[in-house]
């Protein structure tokens, strides 16, 4: 074991503390190109980065900047900063560290560009904005390593690609730079090492101890839980008596919404006034800072939180992590544990509490996996060339580059490893041209080729273009402010497409407060508290999170058992009473029943299809099949989707499945349904945003007011109807069927299943097809549907305006 | 023409599905806020590369109105080219609206995004009075019986957004023509100005119907 310098092994032993083997490991291997480090939560592995870079820096011989630390978090940043003070004080190491993101001063900035900081703490979008910049070699000038921490969060987004591309670039301005990651707990740490390594060199993985098995079981109430629903407020009073047993409490939700409805009805019960907080990313930075200081301050009992607070901050002494609803992730379950008793080598005390009957099951599988340290996640394929085409104008920013150099530096990213030349010579041609069939740009091309170099046409657009750099996808949102004269308190901000449903006098919940809308003003929703009112609508539509494959897979094994000493008995009764009536769903094969069921007050059809595919393939099912069913004259009126089954309403009944789920045809119905899509149009908004085909915030554009601005959806449809094939439409197309639409793991469902079909004709709705009824998210057939409810909303306001002076004629 | 009709100056106007007006005494088409050129100017300026179709687009849409309505008079109420710039037509979208403009009265109003003489045929007016009605780019406050564009309105209901006119018993406020256009929301205090309490707006893009503007009844 190598040892460290006296001044560090002095400095652990007045601190009375242990070197973990982990960190003694690192300090040993300093020397490896590339690095992984997979250590759980407390593990020390932030020290663990930095111990190399200290005693590195510490003979004070080093010049400029030495070792760059990138986190996903702005606040992880300022938190290492102080940190990191501590040991530097302690021992008087002759370093300085600074940050620097987005909140960092213009003047701050301009100083670190002249005169780096031995240790620059930032995040992926700072780094690429500073390699945009023309002195970027001299910025750079003598970097030896790079830090990337929280390495697992990062490699699941296009901020991960993107650090990768910029880490390529940075390894070609210094070539020998070392790298180390540091990852929580993951399934396959193999994969994170991949995408790490500066490609094709290895990237050796250190597994820390794992620590011991945390302390998890279900939190078991005398009430069962609802048929459906997401929000757990039936347990209301068992987590209000967790609280009071505990010292600090983190109570996760899976959405902003649920989050804000539990919390209402927690402060509504919380007769004893305990403190008790809310904290998620849509509520203002005022907000978020002053829970995040009072919950360091250990002033809070409780946190009702989401997952602004799944990253690594250490925020105080917390010793139970309770989390409401099935986590729909094992990897994130574990991760969230984590969060309670920040102390290495102490079991974390977790609780999780299914929010109804058939998270019972799901609760019950991700105990099973979380004990068996079986992880889940998928594979999240190669990187998306949206990322790589805001990398060909970012590299352009800062010089004129050649096509094949910078080719073979992309290589060397793992997302891109295995990114072809014909791929990166279209995002190339689409950076300088568009890449559009009609070639209309030759006189005002983005990129100009002189003397086999490529350049900006007009430099200016380097502005635009760094304002622009980031691959976070941010929805339209509005701020919602107080309404005062003077311009009231920030409260927070809703998407914007919430706000466009919302008429004067609704009243929706934010902060935990019901406010009544009162309009908009300057792109901003004013509102006045309104506390005695129920709140009409539920905040933020964002997207589900769908059960893995891996906790389908554990539920279908656990309602195969037979019978099921180990769940409550409600929830045993329930699936031995579906078994009696109707069959249990199975691994090998797909069961679909079919039964007349009330609906809306009339006696309808109704299939309920197990596919145990998760809610976004669940939901493209449903889409698909009605589109099916219309077409095979059965008359589908609409349909719902949960993580387990699809439920289709119609006129006809369904008796013969015939080829409705050949997968030939389901995927010919795909294409033409996905083209009009609203997930489209929303995935192909955020990869024109990355891919810079437009921009955020356009100089100039913006001032002229609200008109200047027009839809991307007209962007979209312009493109589908004039060029279909163009770039932007396969990014969109790619993401879209990845992500949002999930058609993967439908295909994956009729492959296990492999055309085993149990249709099966049943006289009622059957134990596990109930709750699907009272599923919220609807859906109703036909594009008809839209027009219909346009008309009722116009019939509405004519009836209730006053004749008008102006006759209307039609 | 079908369309949503109703009254202004004590004439009859119809509002079409593509967001031009119908002056059928006067057989006039009207539209507004062409925009055209508008992808090129952003690439022009250093931004990003549109799809460059939206004039064809445009045009296009432009073609069928008056091939349906065979008008003798058109009006462009302005902001026809993005720019000065913009006037410059590639060969093909000239000859275009060349052939759009044969054998008919044509008047180009000024807008504030293309005020400089135009490099095409027609007539170019700062306004056109056509008794009793007058058309202009930006509505005047006090006016009567006018017929301006300029603010692009567009209208949400139930969580959806679209083009509309706005009218009271004074003026019609025209949506923009152009693809490549936004819009101000109906509920803009620009219009709380203009358009006395009772206005109404059309939705265009489905069968148009008139619907009370929010924040205006009466």
């Amino acid at each position: 074991m190598p040892t460290l310098p006296p001044a560090f092994s002095n400095w652990f032993a007045a601190n009375r503390w242990q070197v973990h083997p982990h960190q003694a490991d690192l300090v040993a291997r300093a020397d490896a190109p590339a690095l992984l480090l997979i250590a759980p939560t407390g593990g020390g592995k932030t020290l663990a980065g930095f111990l190399p870079t200290l005693t590195e820096l510490a003979d004070g011989r080093h010049k400029g900047l030495h070792t760059l630390y990138i986190s996903p978090l702005k606040a992880l940043a300022a938190d290492i900063r102080r940190n990191l003070g501590r040991p530097i004080a302690d021992m008087a190491l002759p370093i300085r560290v600074e940050d620097r993101t987005g909140d960092t001063s213009q003047s701050q900035r301009q100083r670190q560009r002249a005169d780096p900081p031995h240790i620059l703490l930032t995040t992926p979008e700072s780094l690429a904005l500073l390699l945009s910049y023309p002195d970027a070699p001299r910025i750079f000038a003598g970097l030896r390593r790079v830090i990337v921490d929280e390495i697992h969060a990062l490699a699941e987004s296009k901020r991960g690609d993107q650090l990768m591309l910029c880490l390529s670039r940075l390894q070609a301005l210094c070539p020998g730079l070392r790298r180390v990651g540091l990852s929580a707990t993951v399934e396959d740490p193999a994969a994170i090492a991949r995408f790490l390594a500066p490609h094709p060199a290895p990237c050796p993985v250190v597994l820390a101890d794992p620590g011991p098995d945390p302390d998890i079981s279900m939190l078991l109430t005398t009430e069962a839980p609802p048929w459906s629903g997401g929000g757990g407020r039936y347990a209301i009073p068992a987590i209000l008596d967790q609280v009071r047993a505990h010292r600090t409490t983190l109570i996760f939700h899976n959405t902003r919404a649920q989050a804000e409805l539990f919390f209402r009805d927690l402060w509504l019960a919380n007769d004893e006034a305990l403190p008790i907080a809310i904290h998620h990313g849509s509520l203002s930075r005022d907000a978020r800072t002053r829970v995040e200081a009072a919950m360091t301050a250990g002033a809070l009992r409780a946190i009702v939180c989401t997952g602004s607070l799944d990253l690594g901050i250490d925020w105080g002494d917390v010793d139970l992590v309770i989390q409401v609803g099935a986590p729909k992730n094992v990897k994130r379950l574990v991760q969230r544990i984590g969060r309670a008793n920040h102390r290495y080598n102490a079991p974390s005390k977790a609780l999780i509490l299914p929010a109804n009957r058939w998270e019972v099951i799901e609760c019950q599988a991700a105990l099973q996996a979380v004990r068996a340290h079986d992880l889940d996640g998928s594979p999240r394929g190669p990187g998306p060339l949206d990322v790589l085409c805001q990398h060909i104008l970012i590299a352009a920013c800062s010089a004129a580059f050649d096509a094949d150099a910078l080719y073979a530096e992309v290589l060397t990213a793992g997302p891109y490893a295995a990114l072809t030349r014909p791929d990166f010579d279209a995002c190339l041609t689409f950076c300088a041209t568009g890449g559009y069939a009609l070639k209309a740009y030759d006189k005002w091309q983005r990129l100009m080729l002189r003397a086999g170099l490529w350049s900006l046409r007009d430099p200016r657009s380097a502005q635009m273009i760094r304002m622009n750099i980031g691959t976070i996808a941010d929805t339209e949102t509005l701020k919602v402010r107080l309404k005062s004269r003077m311009g009231g308190a920030a409260l927070g901000e809703v998407e914007e497409a919430f706000a466009a449903t919302l008429t004067p006098g609704d009243t929706f919940l934010i902060g935990g407060d019901v406010v009544r809308y009162e309009g908009l003003r300057d792109l901003t929703v004013e509102v006045s508290r309104d506390p005695g009112r129920a709140p009409r609508v539920a905040v933020f539509s964002g997207g589900k999170f769908s059960t893995s494959t891996e906790l389908c897979a554990r539920m279908l094994a656990i309602l195969s058992q037979g019978n099921w000493p180990d769940l409550p008995a409600h929830t045993a009764d329930w699936i031995a009473r579906q078994r009696a009536v109707s069959h249990l769903p199975q691994a090998g094969r797909l069961l679909i029943e079919s039964f007349p069921a009330p609906h809306m007050g009339q006696t309808r059809e109704a299939i309920c299809l197990y596919g145990f595919a998760g809610h976004n393939a669940q939901q493209t099912l449903g889409l698909l099949l009605t589109k099916r069913m219309e077409e095979e004259g059965l008359h589908p009126l609409g349909f719902v989707a949960s993580d387990y089954a699809t439920l289709i309403w119609g006129l006809d009944p369904l008796t013969s499945i015939g080829a409705l789920l050949d997968p030939a045809r389901l995927r010919a119905g795909r294409e033409d349904w996905l083209a009009g899509n609203a997930v489209m149009k929303r995935t192909f908004r955020a990869v024109a945003l990355v891919a810079g085909l437009i921009e955020r915030n356009h100089p100039g554009m913006r001032k002229s007011g609200r008109q200047a601005t027009f839809s991307t959806d007209i962007l979209y449809d312009t493109l589908r109807k004039y060029d279909p094939e163009h770039l932007m439409l396969q990014v969109t197309r790619t993401e879209a069927l990845r992500g949002l639409v999930d058609f993967s793991r439908i295909e994956a469902m009729l492959a296990r299943t492999a055309g085993r079909t149990d249709l099966l004709r049943l006289t009622g709705v059957t134990p596990f097809a109930a709750p699907l009824f009272l599923e919220v998210g609807k859906v109703p057939i036909a594009g008809a549907a839209r027009a219909r409810l346009l008309q009722a909303e116009i019939d509405r306001l004519i009836l209730a305006a006053e004749p008008s002076a102006a006759p209307v004629g039609a | 023409m079908d369309g949503c009709n109703f009254d202004l100056g004590g004439t009859q106007l119809t509002a079409l599905p593509s967001g031009a007006l119908w002056w059928a005494d006067m057989s006039a088409l009207i539209v507004s806020d062409l925009h055209l050129g508008r992808s090129q100017r952003i690439a022009r300026l250093g931004g990003g590369l549109l799809p460059p179709y939206e004039v064809t687009d445009t045009l296009l849409r432009l073609d069928q109105d008056i091939a349906a309505a065979r008008p003798r008079l058109v009006i462009c109420l302005g902001d026809t080219f993005d720019d000065a710039q913009a006037a410059n037509l590639a060969p093909d979208h000239a000859l275009w609206l060349t052939r759009l403009m044969a054998g008919r009265r044509w008047v180009w109003i000024e807008g504030n995004h293309d005020p400089g003489p135009l490099y095409v045929g027609g007539e170019h007016r700062a306004e056109l009075p056509l008794p009793p009605l007058t058309f202009r780019h930006i509505a005047q406050s006090g006016a009567l019986a006018e017929v301006s564009g300029h603010y692009h309105p567009k209208a949400r209901l139930a969580g959806q957004s679209c083009r509309c006119f706005l009218f009271d018993d004074a003026r019609v406020i025209l949506p923009a023509y152009g693809t490549f256009t936004g819009g101000l929301d109906w509920g803009d205090a620009a219009f709380r100005g203009l358009l006395k309490p009772g206005a109404q707006a059309i939705l265009i893009g489905r069968v148009p119907r008139a619907v009370p503007m929010p924040g205006q009844r009466p």
